[in-house]
C-alpha cells in the first residue's frame, strides 16, 4: 500500500509543533494557551463560583460549562460573532471530554466556566480548545484525577495520521480525509472520540492507538508549562 | 484575581488621593499604562493586533470581503465595526448575546475610524454600484483591567495600519486571501481615541478597573492631529463646560503622546 506523502513532509505519525504556558490572562482564576502548528486556543477559568439562577444548582456536585468561540478573524472566510450550531456542539464535546478527569463532586451547588476562544485555525480547533482547558483548570487549582490531552487523528487516501492540518482536511485524493478528533487521559481513558470519513474498523484502531502516542507527547507538554509557572513563582 | 465591585472604602481612598494628583500605582493623573503593541494575531486576519495597557488586553483583527455597496453610497467600500467583550477576560462579563457595553465599545470606534478620514472609502471600491471591499474591525477583550475604550480604539488603528488588501480573482469573484496585494487606502488623518475620566471633581486617563469602577463620568475624543471627529460622553454624572474643556485640551497632549509611541511600535513589527 503506497504511503501517503503529507503536504508539508511530516511522517504519519509526527505532530505539529505544539507548546503551551498558563497564565496568560491575570482576571481569570485559570488561564492557558495551547498551540499547534497554526492553531492557537486560549482558555480562562472562572470559578468554581455560586450556581446562578439557584434553580440549576446541584446539591451534589459542581458542574462544570464550557464555551467555545472563534473569532472572526481565525479563518480565511469571517465568522460572524453571534455563537453557531457548530460551536454550540463544540462546548458539548468539550465538556463531556474533561468531565470525567475533574473532582468537582467536592464543589456542591457551584459552577465552574471555563471559556475557550480560538484565535487561529488550522483544523484541530477542538482539541487545542481541550488542551488549553485542562491546563486552565489545573492552573486554578481544580481537583483533578488526570489529565487529558487531545489530538485529531485522520486518514487521508489509506494512510492513517496523526494531528490534521487544514491542508489535509481539505485533502481530496484517493479515499480522501477522515478525521478522528480523540481526547485521552494520561491513564489511557477516551473521553472524547468523533469520527467524519470512512475508516475499516482495523485503521480505527491504528487511529487510536498513535493517538494515544500522540497524547503522551501533549500530556508531557501540558505538565511542563504548568510546572514552568510553578517555578516562576517560587 | 479581579474583585467583583470595587467596595465604597477603596473609593473614597482612590478620590482622596487623586486630590493629591496621586494613584495607587503611583502614575499621575495623565499617565497611562504601558503601551504594548504586537502584530500578526491571527494570520488568517487581513491584519491583527494584540494591544495592551497595562494588564488590559486586547486583540483586534481585520478582515475583507467582497460585497456589493449600500445603495446610498455605491463608490464607496463598506466599513464594520463590533466589539465583543469576552467572558474569557473577567468574570464580570456573562456569556450570551451582546450587552450595551459591547454594543457601546464598538459603535465608539467606529465613528472614531468612520469620521475621521482615514479610509479612503472611494479607493475601496472596485466597481460602482457592484463590487466594494467591506472592510470588518472586530475587537475582543482578552483581559479587562480597565480603560478597554481606549485600548480598542488604539487596537482598531493599528490593525487598520497593518492590514493588507488580499488579491482578488474578479473573473471568478474570489476574494484570495492569504495573498496580500496592496496597503490599505489610508490617508494622514490618523484617528486615535482618548478617554478622559471624571473621578469626583478630578480627571483621569487610562483607568485601571478599580478607577473606572468609581468613576462619575467620561468623555471619549476620538481624533486626528488637531481635528475632532467623534466625542462619546458616557456615565451618568455631568462634566462642567470648564471640565470638558481641560478634557479636549489632555486628549490633544495625550494624541501626540499615543501617535508617537504607535509608531515607534509598529516601526519595530
Amino acid at each position: 500500500m503506497a504511503e501517503i506523502k503529507r503536504p508539508d513532509g511530516r511522517k504519519k505519525d509526527e505532530l505539529r509543533d505544539f507548546s503551551g504556558e498558563v497564565g496568560i490572562i491575570p482576571n481569570a482564576d485559570g488561564s492557558a494557551r495551547f498551540q499547534s502548528g497554526d492553531t492557537i486556543a486560549i482558555a480562562a477559568v472562572y470559578g468554581p463560583k455560586t450556581m446562578h439562577p439557584q434553580h440549576k444548582q446541584d446539591p451534589e456536585r459542581g458542574t462544570l460549562r464550557c464555551t467555545y468561540s472563534m473569532n472572526s478573524f481565525s479563518v480565511d472566510d469571517r465568522i460572524r460573532p453571534a455563537p453557531s450550531r457548530r460551536s454550540k456542539e463544540i462546548s458539548q464535546i468539550v465538556e463531556w471530554a474533561l468531565e470525567p478527569t475533574l473532582m468537582i463532586e467536592d464543589f456542591p451547588n457551584t459552577v465552574v466556566d471555563v471559556h475557550i476562544n480560538i484565535i487561529q485555525a488550522d483544523a484541530g480547533t477542538r482539541c487545542a480548545a481541550i488542551n488549553a482547558a485542562v491546563m486552565a483548570l489545573a492552573h486554578a487549582g481544580i481537583p483533578m484525577k488526570d489529565m487529558v490531552s487531545s489530538i485529531a487523528a485522520g486518514k487521508l487516501d489509506k494512510t492513517v495520521v496523526v494531528d490534521l492540518d487544514k491542508a489535509e482536511e481539505d485533502f481530496e485524493e484517493g479515499e480522501g480525509p477522515t478525521d478522528i478528533p480523540i481526547s485521552i487521559t494520561s491513564s489511557g481513558e477516551i473521553t472524547h472520540l468523533q469520527l467524519d470519513g470512512n475508516i475499516s474498523k482495523d485503521q480505527l484502531k491504528e487511529a487510536i492507538e498513535m493517538s494515544k502516542k500522540a497524547c503522551k507527547q501533549i500530556y508531557e507538554e501540558q505538565k511542563r508549562a504548568l510546572k514552568d509557572f510553578v517555578k516562576q513563582g517560587e | 484575581m479581579e474583585e467583583d465591585t470595587t467596595p465604597k472604602i477603596t473609593e473614597e481612598r482612590i478620590k482622596k488621593y487623586l486630590k493629591e494628583g496621586k494613584r495607587f500605582d503611583d502614575r499621575k493623573p495623565e499617565d497611562f499604562r504601558e503601551l504594548t503593541i504586537e502584530s500578526g494575531v491571527s494570520r488568517k486576519a487581513e491584519g491583527s493586533v494584540r494591544v495592551g495597557l497595562g494588564k488590559t488586553e486586547a486583540i483586534v483583527g481585520v478582515k475583507m470581503d467582497v460585497a456589493e455597496p449600500y445603495p446610498d453610497s455605491g463608490d464607496k467600500g463598506n466599513l464594520m465595526v463590533t466589539a465583543e467583550l469576552l467572558p474569557l477576560s473577567s468574570g464580570r462579563i456573562e456569556s450570551g448575546p451582546p450587552k450595551i457595553d459591547s454594543i457601546e465599545l464598538g459603535r465608539v470606534i467606529d465613528r472614531g475610524i468612520r469620521e475621521s478620514g482615514f479610509l479612503d472609502m472611494e479607493k475601496l471600491c472596485i466597481k460602482e454600484n457592484e463590487k466594494v471591499w467591506t472592510l470588518f474591525v472586530d475587537i475582543y477583550s482578552i483581559n479587562d483591567d480597565g480603560n478597554m475604550l481606549d485600548a480598542a480604539g488604539i487596537g482598531a488603528y493599528a490593525a487598520l495600519k497593518l492590514a493588507k488588501v488580499p488579491k482578488y480573482d474578479e473573473e471568478n469573484d474570489e476574494v484570495l486571501y492569504g495573498q496580500p496585494d496592496k496597503d490599505l487606502p489610508l490617508t494622514d488623518k490618523n484617528p486615535i481615541v482618548t478617554t478622559v475620566y471624571k473621578l469626583g471633581e478630578d480627571l483621569v486617563v487610562d483607568p485601571t478597573r478599580e478607577e473606572e469602577d468609581v468613576a462619575d463620568a467620561r468623555i471619549t475624543i476620538g481624533s486626528s492631529d488637531k481635528s475632532i471627529s467623534s466625542i462619546q460622553k458616557g456615565g451618568s454624572q455631568p462634566f462642567t463646560t470648564e471640565e470638558i474643556e481641560k478634557a479636549l485640551d489632555i486628549s490633544e497632549r495625550k494624541w501626540e503622546e499615543l501617535f508617537k509611541n504607535i509608531e515607534k511600535q509598529l516601526k519595530k513589527e
